[in-house]
């Protein structure tokens, strides 16, 4: 298992390599001279001038990127134009909205759509399984920011049950914490549990079809044994590669949802970064989100093992 | 429940219902089981045998399955037992082992636990000694080690292994009937052997009824005391295993022995076959099914539908033409024989 953990560790290795070439050369794909566009139109030649050695935008490009790459290893993302605080820093105080976020939004997708699906797949080509399977094709194509502004209206403005928009910290309070998550929460949770159900569904299809389903029941287990137990852990595994997707659309991806319910979360950071051209930043965030995800998906990988034995390492 | 044989199907019919329209899969299919018997059940793919197990033990799905006539086990007819009464007969009265053992088993489960679970389901016992049952169970279909063979999980051992698992898994709970469903059809041969014999083995040691399922003759003669031969959903011919290979009275069932290989027989010549292919089932012949491929049919046989006669020795044969059929042949052997 260690060495497992040790070569996947090592394979991310030539993957954030690419990342971090790519990120680094954003600056340059950019037409004219780039400390010119950061500082817009405005600005004299001398600033410009001060800005480029400042950057080290006047070595010769190797150079600059061996420094660069010199110091992310080291964890120094460079320093944000406008925040005055390293990227770093930015990075980390923007995670914990975004990772409250992605997990309400994660739990309630789970909630909605694990029951859903199973429900649909057993009732398959019912009048229900259809009506299910509309209402996930319409979650699906809904834009997120409708479903937004919609939850905005009904349950913030008439009703008047839940703020609007805003943030306040874990350290708040539990509730004072959740009440600004929730309608974002279920915004992006009802969309993502409309891909989680059709999986659902059709991973359970394809597991009740199966003949050790039949065996269970000619064992003379309950419909619900035979359907929780034995088909469900089956037809989680599928299941577990889209929870890691979606996951990391959550953490990475909820820029728009952040936006309209103003949450200061890393879409936030991003969104801000790049409308005013803050490129350590956009650099520094594109890259940890590379690492987030490399990360995530090495934990679903080893998730795998613990639902299902034949890629179980290591079993002697 | 002494008195009533152990296991007796009446005119059975299983019908299926699709958007197509509804199919019979099974169609008056009758017959009997007694404890520490084992009755063959023959015919190519698609005859309906698996289906007429499936429906003694309930398992299609009820919604679109409508099944007519009596299945009487132990006096009871278990079509019109609620579902809840039939969860306490499937796999403690009646058990069944399926084709091929590596799919029927959960890949996610070790074999303790899955041995063990009907354990725990039927015989109200907990976890500690459904497992040190299991582990009896699986000493006694011959699995070595069973101790540790327990914490195994299917794709661990071998595809004679898994069928013993199976085994093991459908006589934990020393049900009285075994339906095994082409139980060795995916083994190796010297593995069918040892297979045929542990079933053998644990139908005397429990005095079970056991219904075998199997295209393949050579199984039949080698463990079945009665045999019933099926074709598109019916049974055509029933009687003792040795009445059936001694002398076949359907052309159904003589083109079925002609067509095994033997290793005395003259090479040169072409192994017999029954001409044509089985008929869909939403296209059944309306007289004798098998008329279309019998090369003694006559006009009566596309027409008429034949009932199963039977004869004085206990033979049940669907024939018109049997008897004439018979002469003939044994005509025809004195002729071979005199040139």
């Amino acid at each position: 298992m260690k060495a497992y953990i040790l070569k996947r560790l090592l394979s991310m290795i030539p993957v954030l390599l690419i990342v971090a070439i790519f990120v680094f050369f954003l600056i340059h794909m950019i037409p004219g001279d780039p400390a010119a566009v950061m500082l817009g139109p405005e600005a004299t030649p001398e600033e410009v001038e001060s800005l480029k050695e400042e950057l080290g935008l006047n070595l010769p490009i190797y150079q600059q990127f061996f420094e660069w790459s010199l110091h992310a290893l080291q964890g120094d993302l460079g320093n944000s134009l406008y925040m005055n605080q390293p990227v770093l820093d930015a990075f980390t105080s923007h995670l914990g909205p975004t990772l409250s976020l992605a997990l309400l939004a994660q739990g309630v997708s789970i909630f909605l759509a694990i029951p859903i699906g199973v429900l649909a797949a057993r009732k398959r080509g019912t009048g229900i399984d259809r009506t299910f399977m509309i209402i996930a094709m319409l979650g699906m194509s809904i834009p997120s920011f409708l479903l937004a502004l919609l939850l905005m209206l009904v349950f913030g403005v008439q009703l008047n049950w839940l703020p609007v928009a805003g943030y306040t910290s874990l350290s708040e309070g539990l509730w004072e914490h959740l009440k600004y998550l929730i309608l974002p929460a279920i915004s992006l949770g009802t969309i993502q549990a409309a891909v989680i159900a059709r999986m659902t569904r059709s991973s359970m299809i394809d597991i009740l079809s199966m003949n050790f389903i039949k065996t269970a029941k000619a064992k003379g287990l309950k419909q619900k044994v035979v359907i929780y137990k034995h088909a469900f852990r089956n037809a989680l595994i599928p299941i577990l590669t889209i929870l890691g997707e979606t996951f990391g659309a959550l953490i990475t991806g909820a820029v728009v949802t952040e936006t309209v319910f103003n949450l200061p979360g890393i879409g936030q950071l991003v969104i801000n970064a790049i409308t005013r051209r803050d490129y350590a930043v956009i650099q520094g965030t594109i890259l940890l989100i590379a690492v987030t995800y490399l990360f995530l998906n090495l934990i679903i990988d080893l998730l795998y093992g613990l639902v299902d034995p034949r890629v179980r390492l290591n079993r002697k | 429940m002494e008195g009533y044989p152990l296991l007796e199907v009446k005119e059975l019919r299983t019908r299926f219902s699709s958007e197509k329209g509804t199919i019979t899969a099974v169609d008056g299919v009758t017959f009997k089981v007694d404890y520490g018997e084992t009755l063959g059940v023959v015919g190519e793919s698609g005859c309906g045998k698996s289906v007429t197990a499936e429906s003694i033990m309930r398992l299609l799905n009820e919604k679109s399955t409508r099944y007519d006539g009596e299945i009487n086990f132990k006096g009871v007819n278990l079509l019109s037992l609620p579902e809840k009464k039939m969860l306490d007969i499937r796999g403690n009265e009646i058990s069944m082992i399926f084709q091929d053992a590596m799919t029927s088993l959960n890949p996610v489960f070790t074999i303790g636990d899955q041995i063990a679970e009907s354990i725990i389901v039927h015989q109200n016992l907990g976890k500690k000694e459904a497992m040190e049952k299991a582990v009896e169970m699986l000493r006694l279909t011959g699995i070595p080690s069973p101790e540790k063979r327990v914490h195994e999980y299917p794709h661990e051992i071998s595809g004679g292994m898994r069928q013993r698992v199976m085994i093991a898994m459908a006589l934990s709970c020393q049900p009285s009937l075994l339906i095994a469903d082409e139980p060795t059809t995916a083994l190796d041969v010297t593995i069918q052997a040892q297979i045929l014999e542990v079933i053998n083995d644990l139908k005397e040691e429990l005095n079970m009824g056991v219904i075998m399922i199997t295209h393949d003759l050579g199984v039949v003669a080698e463990v079945c005391t009665r045999v019933a031969v099926m074709y598109l959903g019916q049974v055509i011919e029933e009687s003792d295993v040795d009445a059936l290979f001694a002398s076949p009275r359907h052309p159904y069932t003589r083109g079925l022995l002609k067509s095994i290989p033997t290793i005395t027989g003259d090479r040169s010549q072409k192994l017999h076959t029954i001409q044509g292919v089985v008929p869909a089932l939403d296209n059944v012949p309306k007289g004798c099914r098998f008329a279309p491929r019998c090369p003694y049919a006559t006009d009566k046989c596309m027409t008429e539908f034949p009932l199963l006669e039977t004869l004085e020795n206990g033979q049940k044969i669907r024939c018109w033409h049997h008897q004439e059929i018979m002469e003939r042949e044994a005509a025809s052997d004195v002729i071979t024989a005199a040139t």
